[in-house]
Formats: structure tokens, sequence, C-alpha cells
């Protein structure tokens, strides 16, 4: 059947900010799906609230709404461009979840919108457990006996009729959010209440619990003949009990029998035909018994799911491009197979290499967290690596974590359980964590066994016996020297994943020394290609690994390269922008003709697409990896007869690639030189870069241990800022107000706390001290500079909250609007002169704090600031392009490689972009007056339940939305629907100030009570309040106060619409974080600092006068240029 | 453990290609063990692939890397033992896990006297075989001069009637497990190298005889049955002695139908040309399209030779290989025969295509017009005794 004719414009909803469970493998989905089908000739109209994403650039789509994804946004922009129909199996959940509103508000009917990919009726019996489970009963399939509860009285009823232990599980709901495992009654109780609560219909499935059984997915794909075919297996190395986006996972299944195999693929294709997926792909997940091979089905995605994603990277067959496309009515047999050209894609890949999936955490960034892994999904990230066996693909996995692992063992991180007794390590290995993998190896190193430990923690003996190989071999060569090796024991060692500086390690020798061994006794990695044929056919894209084979598959080339360094794996303070940026090279310095060349490991990406770059390697991130890769590309070019590499971007992918700069041969970083990057990074010739441009610092001094901390302090004066010199994210930031905390942050870094296995605390690793401007506005600046020396601001951002929230975590504007015309020159003027004296070619980031005057505006004190710079892509630069229009990202990237700015904008080829000034007369972009782009930072605390809800120096957001209207205070509500902290229209706020907060906070209460909102607040603020006119209608009472009622109290009835919460500025108070904690909770929007009160105020009041319009990012950059 | 004592190895093709690996299994005696290479790209089934008597001689080379995951299960063999040559791997896991398993991969490979060659970049070797064609080769511990040797004495299978080695001494039964009450049919099997999953899935509908592929059409139908199937079976289809003339000898007789080498030697019968391709089909996930449906099935393959679309009279081709546009089954215009290239009773590999016994079973039913009597075959076919000797 050929592509539907009677369809002409499609409708796609993105998955919008990057949250846990849901992140950027949706960019990858969309972004796949927006190119297929306008390649097909439809006018594609893309909604989605997430700036950072590479599929809302205005290139990917003919209609790109950058708006809140709620109802009423998208049923404005159902209503204004009147789609012909609806694909919602590209977003994840939450797209699912808005067009099940869509349909079932008759919006998509009373338009004549047609929902394809999947009916509602399959998308509601698939995410309906006790539909879903009935149905596979019907079907003949197995499943765990269950009951479904609408209420904690139908849960209790559950240790009876389907036992004990159990697991709850919300419906729809996404990444197991409220999901929990109950053994005894009690905990049944406390775990249904939050699920009750946790579901948007109040719906939970009680479950029989399998934990310790071996789980499995299949990837399936349906077309509208009724073709079905399985893209990819994949096998959990942790059993059931761990969420599988926590899991280990291994693609393909590795210890099922064909006649095990086939009954399970027999089994996804009658749960997917029975749900009635009529095309596209679904993600369907099985439980096996290990002791009978029982199989019973636990779940089904009837959409495109991170599991998807992963598939696709590791079989090389593109199922988002290949779902759109059977969406529109092809079958799977008109399609063909990208990879061969010559097959069609009805078929099934098979893979002649194993995939490891490991996930990434930030547990560090959240104290409280419990840090042990179960049904609710926490990990922030991934890593795959490929290998041509399991230990290969594993250890690569780990090293590309950069969690500090140079593998499964042989570095310094191994000791952590080499002085655990044999008991204690057992206990430790029965808990899944994020370590457990390394506790697994220690156990296994000295000799407890494979039975032991699967007993212990349920992991597969498969595993085990295959971990006891990588131990087995690591103790035959712990006594050798590298230069003693035969090229058979190096290529045993390499076969097994062991990078050389885990052999370094070992053999306590220079890793340059390893590798000159190595390379000696002629063992150096060669390239196999991803194919989805196992080499049965050629394959005419270039997707490699690294392995230790004989022969390697990387063509020839006579092309000059550039080699794009990724960001590596999510996480949080480097994410998605990142791979924005490094896409946006590959697309510019394709068209200007190199051959580029991608290096990365994270599968949810843009960016680790076969077709994004010339050339794909999924590699590790490290110095040898990365080495290697430039080598293999030399290789190419010497046998094409091409001009090699012609320079290595490492400024777009965040910290990852900026480390290896100083590794990578001399002369091939393109771009900001390896000696500037290091004057930015370097405290002592960065003060001293600012002392000779005349930029004043916030005072302050490096401490190499607590005294010197205090002595610093005593100089400068409190609140001091203390931060460790080689975190990133503002990892254990803190701002402390005396030397009693000074000393505990102090300790804290030294001692046995987290950070001190990430490097601790020494002369060589100081902690800095700074002194922390209370009571200013921070502002980013995001520029270019050319080889020539000009210098394009591509955006001022002024932050909402104040200075001491990271940048990450503050919402901010562009244009800045409170900043005066003279304070933006002042800012524009240092930028200027640091990119000028640092020699940036490229980009550049600084931040500034501006003081606020005594009015309370900005620039009215003495001076701007500037608290640091950074010479690469930031993470503001998408927010910057997409508000402004200026394709920031392709201009630096054709500026390090030696354009200049004039030269550019004269030619006009770069997105059309003619000069900061389009037009004569006409103001930059990023001034543009016409509008107001809001950022606005999501922050994952619902996921960790007893975590305080409050920002701070440290990094804890996962992702950001943009908001844009005309009106700042719709931008700003506009980005907190976005966020998905609706600003209320009308209803109770609570606020709770502190004491400097208080005169701003009586501005804030008297608007809000002024538009009819009912105010309540603690009794100390409400005495101000009432000292500035402004009346409170009910006085809450503290938590230890026994009359009540209490805010927590108040929040869990319901009676709380809005926050206003400012922590006492010595840290949280008690009261403070349990509020705090609450309304996360209970998806309360919560205002932390006074200046987002404001905001929001602006905000609620627009809302109440002005009805939500939505516009394409297209229209507002058009008006923009005219 | 991994078998660090494991001695090294090489295997030789036939254009002097060499491949470096570890020796595993059984010794292969003198050293040396010779056949054609094949690839095959299932990721598990590998112990199926292993016991289906169409791989005697040739050496199966595997593309997925780990083999021997699940060790080897007495239930999963095809045949009474393996008949290929050797088998050559990237990785030979030593310690399996699965609760269905009896026995590891190398412990079986040594009872049955066959020989690995593990450690091997499978994938260059993979990428030769496509590239250059189907070749002979040796591999085992021999100098490479030996092994040079070996495979250039190697005669491979074109033209080889492999057939003789595999096929059955005499016949044997398999009982009936026909369940839905329906009586079942009295099906032959003419056993040129049959896999248990054909007779396995024959039983649900049949009572089931096998017999040696020399048996002869008049023994076969003095045995009165209600249809024949020609089975699987290894190597080259014209050179299979006496095959087309006791295929002729049961169409306009009794209904027959082909799978995979059965298929080939149908076509032949019915005037095709049978041709050797490239490097053949040998995995699990080859698409086929039934051309009446037009469906396309996921389906199991193993053949080096292939029927062409030469528009031979009477016949009508039913299913494609869509990646290479082979032949995939046809039927016969007048007599009431037709075949399939791929292997519907899977074993391993996908189950698409289960519905070509149903199939089966339904056109018996419509060619003979009623029902069967339900009786099974006579006694005194050959068989010692007539005790239902299953394998």
């Amino acid at each position: 059947m050929p592509r539907r004719t009677d369809i002409e414009s499609i409708l796609i909803i993105g998955s919008g900010p990057i949250v846990i469970g849901q992140a950027c493998e949706f960019d990858y989905s969309g972004t796949q799906a927006c190119r297929v089908l306008r390649a097909e000739g439809y006018r594609v109209i893309l909604a989605n609230s997430n700036p950072a994403t590479i599929m809302t650039d205005p290139g990917f789509a003919d209609a790109t709404y950058v708006e809140p994804l709620s109802q009423e946004a998208l049923s404005r922009i159902v209503e204004r461009e009147r789609p012909d129909a609806l694909l919602p199996t590209l977003g994840g959940q939450t797209a699912l979840n808005l067009a099940m509103g869509l349909a079932e508000g008759g919006v998509l009917e009373a338009h004549g919108c047609e929902m394809i990919g999947a009916s509602p009726e399959a998308i509601a019996c698939a995410e309906d457990r006790e539909r879903f489970k009935a149905a596979m009963v019907e079907a003949g399939l197995e499943v765990p006996p269950s009951l479904v509860a609408r209420s904690l009285e139908e849960a209790m009823a559950a240790p009876h009729t389907v036992g004990l232990p159990v697991i709850v599980r919300p419906a729809y709901i996404l990444g197991g959010r409220g999901t929990g495992m109950a053994s005894t009654p009690e905990e049944l109780a406390a775990i249904a209440a939050e699920g009750l609560a946790a579901s948007p219909i109040s719906e939970i499935l009680i479950e029989r619990s399998i934990a310790g059984w071996k789980e499995f997915e299949l990837e399936v794909m349906r077309d509208r003949a009724d073709n079905c075919v399985v893209i990819c297996s994949i096998e959990n190395f942790d059993p059931m009990g761990t969420h599988t986006g926590d899991s280990i996972t291994v693609a393909p299944v590795q210890t099922l029998s064909d006649i095990e195999y086939q009954r399970m693929r027999d089994a996804a294709f009658t749960c997917i035909r029975r749900i009635g997926v009529e095309t596209g792909g679904s993600n369907i997940q099985f439980a096996v018994d290990p002791a009978d091979g029982t199989q019973v089905v636990i779940e089904m995605n009837p959409r495109v799911s991170r599991s998807s994603a992963l598939a696709s990277k590791a079989t090389g067959f593109p199922i988002a491009k290949i779902a759109a496309r059977l969406a529109v009515g092809y079958t799977l047999d008109e399609i063909p197979n990208d990879i061969t050209r010559k097959t069609p894609a009805a078929f099934e890949p098979t893979i002649d290499y194993v995939v490891t999936k490991v996930p990434r955490w930030a547990f560090e960034k959240f104290p409280g967290a419990r840090g042990t892994l179960g049904t609710s999904m926490q990990s922030v990230g991934e890593v795959m690596a490929i290998g041509r066996t399991f230990c290969e693909s594993l250890q690569k996995a780990l090293r590309s974590l950069e969690s500090g692992r140079a593998g499964l063992n042989c570095d310094p991180a191994e000791a952590a359980y080499d002085r655990l007794d044999d008991a204690a390590l057992l206990e430790a290995c029965a808990v899944a964590t994020p370590e457990r993998v390394f506790q697994l190896e220690a156990a296994l190193r000295r000799g407890l066994g494979a039975d032991a430990l699967y007993a212990a923690g349920g992991v597969d003996p498969w595993f085990l016996e295959q971990m006891s190989l990588i131990c087995a071999e690591r103790d035959r060569l712990a006594g050798a020297a590298p230069g003693s090796l035969s090229r058979r024991d190096w290529r045993g060692l390499k076969r097994l994943g062991f990078s050389d500086a885990q052999l370094a390690y070992l053999w306590d020798a220079a890793p340059g020394e390893v590798r000159r061994a190595r390379l000696a006794a002629g063992v150096a990695p060669t390239y196999k290609t991803v194919d989805t044929c196992g080499a049965e056919f050629a394959a005419e894209t270039p997707y490699h690994y690294a392995t230790f084979e004989d022969s390697d598959e990387v063509a020839p080339s006579d092309r000059p390269k550039v080699v794009i360094l990724g960001s590596g794996p999510n996480r949080i303070g480097q994410g998605i922008e990142f791979d924005y940026c490094c896409v946006h090279a590959a697309q510019v310095l394709g068209d200007a003709g190199y051959e580029t060349v991608m290096v990365n490991c994270n599968p949810e990406t843009v960016s680790t697409d076969y077709d994004t770059s010339h050339r794909l390697y999924f590699e590790p991130l490290t110095t040898e990896d990365v080495l290697a890769v430039l080598e293999s590309e030399e290789r190419s070019a010497r046998a094409g007869g091409g001009p090699g590499v012609a320079g290595v971007i490492v400024s777009l992918g965040g910290q990852t690639p900026l480390k290896l700069a100083g590794e990578l041969p001399p002369g091939l970083v393109a771009g900001t030189s390896p000696a500037s990057i290091d004057a930015a990074e370097d405290r002592e010739q960065w003060g001293a870069l600012c002392r000779r441009l005349g930029i004043p610092q916030p005072p302050g001094a490096v401490a190499g241990a607590a005294e010197e901390a205090r002595e610093v302090a005593r100089q400068i004066g409190y609140p001091v800022l203390v931060r460790p010199s080689y975190v990133l994210g503002g990892r254990a930031m803190v701002i402390v107000f005396d030397d009693e905390e000074l000393d505990a942050a102090m300790a804290e870094i030294s001692g046995d706390g987290s950070l001190g296995r990430e490097g601790g605390l020494s002369a060589e690793r100081p902690v800095l001290v700074d002194r922390f401007l209370e009571d200013a506005v921070e502002v980013d600046v995001d520029a270019v500079r050319d080889r020539a020396g000009a210098v394009l601001i591509g955006g001022i951002m002024e932050h909402v909250e104040e200075a001491g929230v990271h940048s990450g975590d503050s919402a901010c504007l562009l244009p800045p609007v409170n900043l005066p015309a003279a304070v933006t020159e002042v800012l524009e003027g240092h930028t200027r002169a640091i990119a000028e004296e640092l020699g940036v070619v490229g980009l550049l980031n600084v931040q500034f704090a501006v003081p606020r005057g005594p009015d309370g505006a900005p620039g009215g004190g003495p001076s701007v600031y500037v608290l640091e710079a950074n010479p690469r892509a930031s993470r503001t630069v998408p927010f910057v392009a997409k508000a402004t229009g200026v394709p920031l990202v392709k201009l630096a990237t054709l500026a390090m490689m030696g354009s200049t700015l004039a030269d550019l904008a004269s030619a006009g080829t770069v997105d059309g972009w003619k000069g900061p000034a389009p037009a004569p007369g006409a103001a930059e972009p990023w001034r543009q007056p016409e509008y107001i782009s809001v950022k606005e930072a999501v922050l994952p605390f619902n996921r960790f339940p007893g975590v305080d809800a409050v920002l701070g120096p440290e990094m804890r957001c996962t992702g950001e939305v943009m908001g844009i209207d005309r009106r700042p205070g719709l931008a700003f509500a506009k980005s907190q629907i976005a966020a998905g902290a609706a600003l209320p229209t009308s209803g109770s706020v609570f606020l709770s100030l502190a004491d400097r907060d208080k005169a701003v906070g009586a501005v804030v209460g008297r608007r809000l009570a002024g538009m009819g909102f009912k105010l309540l607040a603690t009794r100390g603020t409400a005495a101000c309040l009432a000292a500035a006119g402004v009346d409170v209608d009910q006085i809450v009472a503290k938590l230890a106060d026994p009359e009540g009622p209490h805010a927590v109290t108040l929040l869990d009835a319901g009676r709380i619409d809005l926050v206003v919460n400012t922590p006492e500025g010595r840290g949280p108070r008690a009261d403070g974080a349990d509020i705090r904690r609450a309304a996360a909770q209970r998806g309360v929007p919560l205002l932390t600092t006074v200046a987002a009160a404001l905001a929001a105020t602006a905000g609620i009041a627009d809302q109440r006068d002005h009805p939500m319009e939505v516009r394409t990012l297209q229209e507002y950059h058009r008006e923009m240029r005219s | 453990m991994r078998a660090a004592a494991r001695r090294g190895g090489a295997l030789v093709l036939a254009d002097g290609e060499t491949f470096e690996g570890e020796l595993a299994g059984a010794p292969p005696p003198g050293g040396v063990t010779a056949g054609e290479v094949v690839f095959n790209t299932v990721m598990s089934g590998y112990q199926e692939v292993l016991t289906d008597p169409s791989y005697a001689g040739q050496i199966i080379a595997f593309t997925y890397p780990h083999i021997g995951n699940y060790g080897v299960v007495d239930a999963d063999f095809e045949s009474r033992r393996p008949f290929c040559r050797g088998l050559v791997v990237r990785d030979l896991v030593a310690t399996p896990s699965s609760w269905r398993a009896t026995a590891s991969l190398d412990s079986f490979l040594m009872r049955c006297g066959l020989s690995c060659l593990a450690g091997v970049d499978t994938r260059r070797l993979t990428r030769h075989i496509r590239a250059a064609g189907a070749m002979v080769g040796a591999f085992g511990s021999a100098a490479e001069a030996d092994l040079r040797a070996a495979a250039a004495a190697e005669p491979g299978t074109d033209g080889v009637d492999l057939v003789a080695a595999v096929t059955a001494e005499r016949p044997y039964r398999r009982p009936t497990a026909r369940a839905d009450g329906r009586p079942p049919w009295r099906l032959s099997v003419v056993d040129f190298g049959v896999k248990t999953s054909i007779l396995r899935r024959l039983a649900a509908f049949g009572h089931v005889e096998v017999v040696p592929a020399g048996y002869g059409a008049e023994r076969i139908l003095a045995r009165r049955p209600h249809g024949v199937l020609l089975s699987n079976g290894p190597g080259d289809p014209a050179a299979v002695a006496g095959a087309t003339d006791l295929i002729g000898g049961l169409l306009d007789a009794v209904p027959v139908f082909g799978i995979c080498l059965g298929h080939q030697l149908l076509a032949a019968t019915l005037g095709c040309e049978t041709f050797k391709l490239p490097f053949g089909h040998h995995g699990g996930n080859h698409p086929v399209r039934h051309l009446a449906s037009g469906a396309v099935e996921i389906t199991s393959q193993n053949h080096n030779f292939s029927v062409a679309d030469s528009g031979a009279p009477g016949v009508e081709v039913t299913h494609l290989n869509l990646n290479d546009g082979t032949v995939e089954g046809l039927r016969s215009l007048e007599a009431a025969a037709f075949g399939v290239q791929h292997h519907p009773e899977a074993g391993p590999g996908p189950h698409d295509s289960h519905h070509v016994f149903a199939t089966l079973d339904a056109w018996l039913g419509e060619l003979h017009g009623s029902a069967p009597d339900g009786a099974g075959f006579a006694a005194g076919c050959g068989l010692e005794s007539d005790a239902p000797a299953d394998r």
C-alpha cells in the first residue's frame, strides 16, 4: 500500500522537557519522524516546549510551536492549523496522554483530525492495566495475578486475592513514578496511597511480585498489512524488580534457547495484534521464571520508547523513521532498509556483536535520596557500548559513563569493595544500586562464585560467569609488565574490554607506556560496522564500533574531515543541549563540504543517528578511544588520498570533550586553543586576566584545607560560596554563612563524603572560596568570536532567581527586560574584552552578577561582577538560537574552521543569516522587544521523596522549557505551564518568607490579594504583610505548633494552590523543607525566590486578562527579520 | 573457566585466506577437518543448526559471537547426530545458563566428535564468503600447509550426493499426536535428511512414516499414504541419485509436498532448473512474500542451491524471497504438488510459516474429498518391529 494521499498535514507532539523517565530519546524519534514525513511531502506541524531539542529547530518542521504541552495549548494549535492527522506515538507518554485528551475532549473530531499510528482504543487498551491484562488473558497469554484498585480500601484486598509480595503500579504514568513493592499489608497501604496520588485517574494495579525473574523486552513493528517483525530483543542484567530504565540491559537476548525465544516472539505478536496497534513500533516486556521458563507478559508501550531508541542504535534499524512511514500507509516491504539499500525493511535485524546499556544516576545531587533502585526509574541518562562480546561491551559501557571508572575493575575506585568482608559484600550484592555491578566484580574476584551471587541478587549466572572471565584474566596477568606481553595476551585483554587506563593501573605504569607497548605488540582496534544483517549484505552506512579483530571496515576517503566529539551520557548539568550543538555542527560542516565524523556513546540522541554525520563511531569518549578514532580516520585518508583530519570539535559537547582537548594532537583542536580553555578554567590565570581588563570579580581565594578556608572567609566576609575546583554542574557548591557551616562544607569535600572519592581535597585540588553577592541578578551572555576578532553577541539573559541559584536551575528572560541599557552595554563590553583577551574562536559564555540598587532594580549598584567565562557552547545556546533565530552554533562552528562572521553574513548561506542586524536600523535579534522568551528549569524532586525541593548553587534540573509571548507575564506563565507547574488564576496562596524577602514579598501579596487570591501565611510573614497594609486571610501554624492547621496538612488536603516559600538565608529549616517537599509531591506550584514570585504575579495577571495564543517559531523569526 | 590451555588452530579457505583461532570440542582426526564453509546468521538456535542434517559436508560459521550461552537441550535435537564437519565461532561459551540445559555445548561437541575453531574474526570470514562466494576450507591444529592441502582436496558440495550419508537406514514411524478429534492422515516422509521439527509438525495431523531416500515410489505408494513429504536435506539437488525418478513416480498418484531440498527436487522433477546461490541463505530472518496474499513472513532458511524462475510450463511460483528475489515456493498446475524453499517447521527460527502445515492438512482434505479412515500405516514396511520408533 503506498503513501496516503488523503492527508496533507500531520501534527507531531514532542515529549516536552527532559525529565527522568522521558529524555532525549524522544528528540531522536521526533526528529526522525519530522524529517521523514517532510521528505514524503507532508506539511509537518510540531508542538514541543523544549528549546534544547534538535526537533524544535525551525528547520525540522513547517510549523514549530514551542508552546506548553497542555490540553489548552494543543487545542489552540489544532484549531489554528487544522491538521489532517495527529501522530501521537513518537513523543513518549506525554504525547500519548495529550493525544488521548484531545480525542476524548472531541477536539480532533471537531477539526477533522485523524489519529494515525495508534488508535485511541488501542492506546487505552495498552495503557489501562486492567484492560491490558484482560486482553492478554483472552489472547491466551499468561500474566501475573493482580487486581485493580481505585481506592485504598480496594487495594487492601490484595493480600487475600493476589498474595504478597506485590508490585503497585499507577495507571497512566511514565518512568514508573509512584510504583513500588510491598511485602506487608502496612507497606502496601503506604505505597498504594502514593500510587493512587500519582495516577492521573487515581487507579493502581496491584500485581503479584515476580521480583527476581529474568526480564526481557522485544521491540516489535507492525504494518497495515499485519506484517510483524521483531527489531531487537533485549535482556536485562538486573532481574525483575529494577525498572528497565534503571537496569543494565543487553542486546540481543543471551540466555533464552531458540524454543523459548520464539515462544516469546509469538507472544509479542499476539500482544500487538490483540491490542490493535495498527502501525508502528511497540515495546513489549516479559518476565521469565528462571526455574522453569514460565513466561508472563508484563506490559506494552504502544509507541516508540526509550528501549526503541536503544534498539535502533543497537541494530541500525531506524524504528522511529520506519514507524512514521508506516503511519502514513506504507508497508514494511515497501520501505528499503537504509543500511543495505538493497533489501527491504520487512526483515528482522540480526547482529554480530553485543550491545550493553548502562544507566547513569545522579543520587549524589540529592542528599536524602535512598540510592537504591526499584520499580520507579531514577536514572538521568545512559550510555551504550558495542563490542564483539559481552565483556568487551560491558567494560566499554562502564568507561563511557564518566563516573570515574576505567572499566569493571583495575582502577582506584575498586578498592572500595575490597575492604568489605564476604558477608557484607554479599549483602551489598543483594541490593540493586548503581554500584552493584562493581560489587559483583569484587565478589567474583575474591572467588565468592556465581552461584552464591546469583542466590544473593538474582543476576543470571551467565552474566556473572562472563564477568568472571574479566577477573580471571586480570589475575592471570596482574604480575606482567607491559613490555613482556605476547600479541596473543594483549589481544586477549583487549577483547575482554580492558582499557589502557585499567592496565596502567594494574601494572602501575603510565598509560602512555601501556599504549606504546600494546602498539609495539601490533594490537590496535579494528572498526566493524553496524549493518542490521550480520554482514550478510554490504552496508552502505558507515556506522562503526571498535573491537579487536583481524580486519577493519572503515572506507578510504578523500575529503577533509572534521571530527565532532559528543557529550556522552546525559547527566544533570550536561544534556541534550550539547547534542543539539553537535548535530548543528555536523549539519553545517557537511554543507561546507567536510566529511563529518561523530564520536559519541549516548544511544538516546540525534547525534548518534547514523545519518546525522557522514560517519558515526559509537565509542566511549576517553583519550584512548578518541585517539584511536583519529588514527582510524587518518588511515582512511591515507588510503583514499585525502587531506585527513582538518579539525576536532571539542567545544560543543560540554565538559566531556573539553577535558580531552589537552590529550589530542596539538593543532587539531578547532577554534579556541587548549591554552585559552585552560586560562578560563584556571583560577589564577583567570583572575589575572580579569584584573588586566579591569573587570571586577567577587573577592575570593583558594584554600587547600579547612583552616585556610576560614582565613579566606575572614578576609572577604560571609556569606561565601564554596566549591571544589574540579567538578561540574555546581556539584557540591554551597553558600555558607558562618565558620560552622564552612567547616561542614570542607569536611564533606575532604572527608569520606561522596566527594572524597571524586578527588578529595589537596593543594592540587583546592577549594574555591568566593564572596557570595547577596541580592544580585545573575546574567548569562552567549557570544561568538571569529579569528578576525569580530564578536557577535548572541543574547543576554536575565535570570529570574537571584545569584546563588545555579544558572541551570534558574528561569531566565531574553531580552533582559529589567536591565537598563547602560548595564547591557557594560556586559557587552566586558564580553567582547574577555573574548578578545582569551583569543576565543567560536562560542563563549560569560556569567555576570549585577547587584540590585537600593530600589531593588538591578544595575543601580556600584558595579557589574564577572563570575566565570567558558569558551565553549553553553547550556543556553539552543534557547538563544530559538529565541532570536540566529544559528549561533553553526556560525561558531564555521568560525572555528576559519570563516569570518563578515564572510558568513555576506554569503547568507547559514540558515539565511545576514549579520547581527539584518535590516538597516534594525536592532540585533536578542534586543527584539516584540516578544519575550522565558527559559524555565524542570526539576526532578517528585522522583526523590524526602529531598528538599529548594534551589541552590548545585544544579539539579534535568531539563528545560521555553515560553514565548508578546507579554512578559504570559511568556513566564507559559513557561510555568510547560514546566508542569501551571500558575493558578484564582484560589489560595501560601506565603512563608525569609526576613530579607519580606519587603518584596509584601508587593507580591498585595498584587495577589488584589486579584482575589486568598492569602495564607505563617505568623511572621503575616505580620509583615499586615504592616505593609496587606491582610492575610488565614494564619498557618508552624509544624511544631500543636494547634495547626499546618501548611503540609493543607497541601495534602488540596487547599493550597500556590506556595511561595523562600528559605532563610542560612540553609533550609525543617519547616520550609517539609512544605517544599509536600508541594513537590502534590504537584502544587512552588516558588522559592521572591524574584520568581514577582514574575509569577505578573504572569497570573496576564493570564487572567488575555486568552492563551499560540504562534510558531517561524512566525516569530520572520517578524524579527522583517 | 576459559580454556587458557586451548590449542591454537587456523582455518584456511580454498583461496588461501587464513583465519586464526583456538581449537575446542573434539580434536579433529589427523588435526584437520574440511568442508564447505557457510555462515549462519541466527542469534539463537545453534543446537538445531548443528544437528540439522542439511549441513552435511559443511563447516558452519556463526555470525553471532557468543555460541553456547544456554548449553544444549536434549529436546532440541533436529536429528540423531550432527552431520556437519565442524563449527567456527567467535566465542564458544564455556559456562552456559539455562534451566533447560542438559550439557554445555563444548561437552556436546566432545561427545559427538565435532571440532570447533573459536576466537575467529567471524565477521571477516562472513564478509570474505559474501564477496568471494561459497568455498571449501579446512581447519584444525595441523600445519598451515596441511590445512591448505586439505582444503584443496575437499570436493565441497557441488555435484556431490550427500543424501546417502544422512538418510535413515530403514523406515521408522512417529505416532500421531492429533488432538483435535479429527482422524489423522497417513503421511510418508522421504528422508533426504529430515529434521525432527518437520516430523513433529506432521504428527500433529498425521501418522508419520519416514522412509529412506532410496525406498522407491512403488514401495511408498504401497504403504497407501494420503500424502508424501519430500524432506529437507543437504547439498546439490542435481546430485541426489534417483530423486526425480522417485518423485516422478509419486506425482499423479499421491499429493506431494516438498521442503527445502525436497522442494528443489520437486521443482527439478517438474522441469525447473536449479542453481547454486553465491553464498546461500542460512539464517532465521529472511523475508518471504506469499504472492497470493501479499503477506510477508520472516522465515528460517538453510540452502545453498535454489530453483530458477525459468518459467517451466505447468509450474507456478507462489513465494519469493524479498532480499534477492529467489523462488521460495511453487506449485504444480497439473499435479497435486507444492513446495517451499524455506523451513516452515522453524527449528530454529520464527514460526511465521507454521500455517503451511495447517494448509497441508486442509489441502489433503480438499484433494481426498473425504476424511481419512484414521488408521495408521500397515505393518511390514521393512521396520524391524512395528513398534513406533520415535527419536
